[in-house]
């Protein structure tokens, strides 16, 4: 090859290898090409959209969240009505899908420990039972099983008058699950104020005892006064406001019920579902983080002269947390993220309003864009505490 | 004491105590050991009485099989008739009736290339031209228009071959983009990192029904004028650039377990950027990943059932349509049943599949 160059073309081409070949250089290269090639494709993407858009005369811009709303929504925590704004229908979305996430993870965690936990035990049966369950339950699609038990609640379930009624005060038929709930008294506020109060309480005791500690040595009991603290303090109020007591129960008036707390076949169908579907995760990770705390630390414990309840909250919790909290935290998002399948079951949740909204509109592209905003929001905000989480918890060593 | 320095021949005619031996003695280790435990096995017990005995009388013993929607009704016992009166429907969608044999035939297809693909002693270069052939030719079976075959577009599709396919391919396609995502999040170069950490970070944020609503209402918009992709195709797409996301985490899992070393040997033999990665550090952390691997395709394929929403009928909008009928109206139990079962034998397949690979691997 270099024959038929001249030794000047040589050298300039040994140059021109040399200059491509040094890394900052290629870096640059590459990175503006990577840049270049995105920007091309966003750029195409834009012209193509602002053309379609164009030509089938739709307007774009968020203009349309101050109109009127003109659908109704079946379920609101928030005061809503069809005059209400398309902001508003999606501000009762939001706030019906944090319902469902909120309530789901409490139920999701406690089922999911307890199955954990189960599937560890030494009782045959109940291993077997549990293990069963986690297999069966995370081999069957979400949406699967929330069809199902939406077809539990309208197919299988009876009708109000025939509703099942499995305690007193439960009752369960296609109109949904009614129960009894204590009726609302001003007590009832006070307790909480004071549940409040409590939890304020708690914890500037545990920084005290936690100093007194570090000072003289000497433990104080935090976890029973805590204890006596969140619970006495509301039931003290709740006597001294009167102890009231009367019960708001469920009562079939004609087509349906009158009375209680009732629960939508929706909106039980996505719970039920979610928890089912997610406590089988969940139990797993539980019983990976009991298993990952070895036997020798649970006896080290107990050779330094700690008490069974401080070798749990000392030893055992702070290393199993580390390992659970990470996944279990991704496992919350998961749900909360299942839980836009509440479109195909019929409950009104960000993503199935959202999707009302694009179809009265047309502004499919603002619609999209706000349903992973908003998801974008809950999963920025779960890796903002585990972040802060990670860094609470990561092993100080030297 | 005496325990210890009794002779271990047993005296003739004596046995064991019963409590010792068989299933008295698994009964007492397993079961009874204890207060608690026996307390709960008996509360456990009560429950299962309530529960398995009504379930049997219902799903076997008053069931019906054959019959017709008619005296479904008129009994009270489960009404698996309604999977025969449907099945096809159920399995292959609207599909031209008289072409079953097509899509079935590449189900066989796919399912003796799996079994195939299950035994590590396969995994050579002719395995990935047999997957290539294998695939080719599903698609023609299904699409037809060559060989004589009658062409069936594909909007025509569904069923158990179309939840296959969106998995199948939705994997295929997905874990090139997965890998290229993985080492974009692991490069030094910052303007690569951040567009692959923007696009992982972004996807692993938003649920999969929103790329779906995308891909059947956005992508027509994004295209220019006259180019369209069917509903199908879109979906597919909408779940690899879902399913990439997931796989790229998975990979770079991977990257960040093979040692520094392993990297530096690399170089010093003098490899460049592209022969490191494929000659020596993905063969070995594509390795290490297959279970997790595994894990995403179990989920790819669970979620395939999503695209129900955007109206595709895969075999759960199959199966909801045969109930949708007035003839076979309420016994949905059932037919979910059937269909979960269907997701759990695969499912359960693969993720058995995938625990004894990790266990084969580790040792």
């Amino acid at each position: 090859m270099d024959e038929r160059h001249s030794p000047a073309t040589a050298v300039q081409t040994r140059r021109q290898a040399a200059f491509l070949s040094d890394p900052k250089v290629r870096a640059i290269v590459y990175q503006v090409a990577a840049l270049g090639l995105v920007g091309l494709l966003g750029y195409y993407l834009f012209t193509n959209t602002v053309a379609n858009l164009h030509k089938q005369s739709i307007a774009t811009g968020f203009g349309f969240l101050t109109k009127e709303a003109s659908f109704e929504i079946g379920e609101t925590l928030i005061d809503y009505s069809a005059a209400d704004t398309y902001l508003k229908a999606l501000a009762v979305g939001v706030l019906n899908t944090l319902k469902v996430a909120f309530i789901g993870i409490i139920l999701t965690v406690i089922l999911g420990t307890f199955l954990g936990i189960a599937r560890l035990s030494t009782n045959w049966l109940v291993a077997k039972l549990a293990a069963v369950y986690i297999e069966v339950m995370q081999d069957i699609p979400i949406l699967l099983q929330l069809f199902f038990w939406y077809s539990f609640f309208y197919d299988i379930l009876p009708a109000p008058r025939e509703a099942i009624e499995p305690m007193t005060g439960l009752f369960l038929s296609n109109r949904g699950v009614v129960f009894p709930v204590p009726e609302w008294h001003p007590a009832y506020g006070y307790a909480a104020a004071a549940f409040g109060i409590g939890c304020l309480a708690v914890s500037a005791v545990r920084r005290w005892a936690r100093q007194r500690q570090e000072r003289t040595g000497r433990i104080f009991p935090v976890f029973s006064v805590s204890l006596g603290l969140l619970i006495g303090l509301p039931l003290v109020t709740w006597l001294l406001a009167g102890a009231p007591h009367r019960m708001s129960v469920p009562e079939l008036r004609g087509f349906n019920f009158q009375g209680g707390m009732s629960v939508s076949p929706e909106f039980g169908a996505l719970l039920l579902g979610l928890v089912i579907y997610t406590a089988a995760f969940v139990a797993e990770i539980v019983r990976a983080g009991i298993q990952a705390i070895s036997k020798g630390q649970t006896e080290a414990a107990m050779a330094i002269g700690l008490k069974p309840g401080q070798i749990l909250n000392l030893v055992i919790l702070p290393q199993a947390l580390r390992v659970i909290i990470p996944p279990l935290t991704s496992q919350m998002l998961n749900l909360t993220k299942n839980s836009s399948l509440a479109v195909a079951i019929g409950f009104p949740d960000f993503v199935s309003v959202a999707s009302t909204t694009m179809n009265q509109t047309g502004q499919a592209i603002e619609g999209i864009s706000l349903i992973m905003v908003v998801y974008l929001c809950f999963s920025l905000l779960t890796s903002l505490f585990m972040n802060w989480y990670n860094k609470k918890m990561a092993l100080v060593e030297r | 004491m005496t325990a210890a320095t009794q002779p271990t021949v047993r005296p003739a005619g004596l046995k064991a105590p019963v409590i010792r031996i068989g299933v008295v003695q698994w009964m007492r280790r397993n079961l009874f050991n204890g207060v608690f435990n026996s307390l709960l096995t008996v509360v456990v017990l009560l429950l299962l009485y309530k529960i398995v005995p009504p379930f049997v009388q219902w799903a076997f013993i008053d069931s019906f099989w054959t019959s017709t929607a008619e005296q479904c009704r008129a009994g009270g016992g489960a009404c698996w008739s309604i999977i025969p009166a449907n099945l096809r429907f159920i399995i292959f969608g609207f599909y031209p009736y008289e072409l079953h044999w097509r899509p079935f035939l590449a189900m066989l297809l796919l399912v003796g290339l799996l079994l195939y693909s299950k035994n590590r002693n396969h995994w050579r270069r002719s395995l990935l031209w047999m997957w290539i052939v294998g695939l080719v030719v599903m698609g023609t079976l299904m699409k037809g228009g060559i060989l004589g075959l009658t062409a069936v577009e594909s909007d025509q599709w569904g069923g158990l071959p179309l939840t296959l396919m969106l998995s199948v391919f939705g994997m295929v396609g997905a874990y090139p983009l997965g890998i290229l995502l993985a080492l974009g999040r692991r490069s030094k170069l910052p303007a690569i990192r951040t567009i692959s950490i923007l696009y992982i970070e972004l996807i692993r944020g938003v649920p999969l029904i929103s790329m779906l609503f995308m891909s059947a209402v956005l992508f027509p918009l994004f295209l220019p004028e006259g180019v369209t992709f069917n509903k199908i195709l879109r979906a597919q797409a909408a779940i690899i650039l879902f399913t990439a996301a997931y796989i790229a985490e998975v990979v770079r899992g991977g990257l960040q377990a093979i040692t520094r070393g392993q990297y530096e040997a690399a170089e010093s033999l003098g490899l460049d950027y592209a022969q490191k990665m494929r000659l020596v550090i993905l063969p070995q952390a594509l390795k290490i990943v297959i279970p997790p691997t595994v894990g995403i395709l179990i989920s790819a394929f669970k979620d395939t059932s999503l695209v129900v929403i955007i109206a595709l009928y895969d075999v759960l909008k199959t199966t909801k349509s045969a109930l949708a009928n007035p003839v076979w109206m309420g016994f949905s139990p059932e037919a979910y049943i059937f269909v979960g079962l269907i997701y759990f034998v695969c499912c359960y397949a693969m993720s058995n599949y995938s625990r004894r690979l990790e266990k084969e691997l580790h040792s």
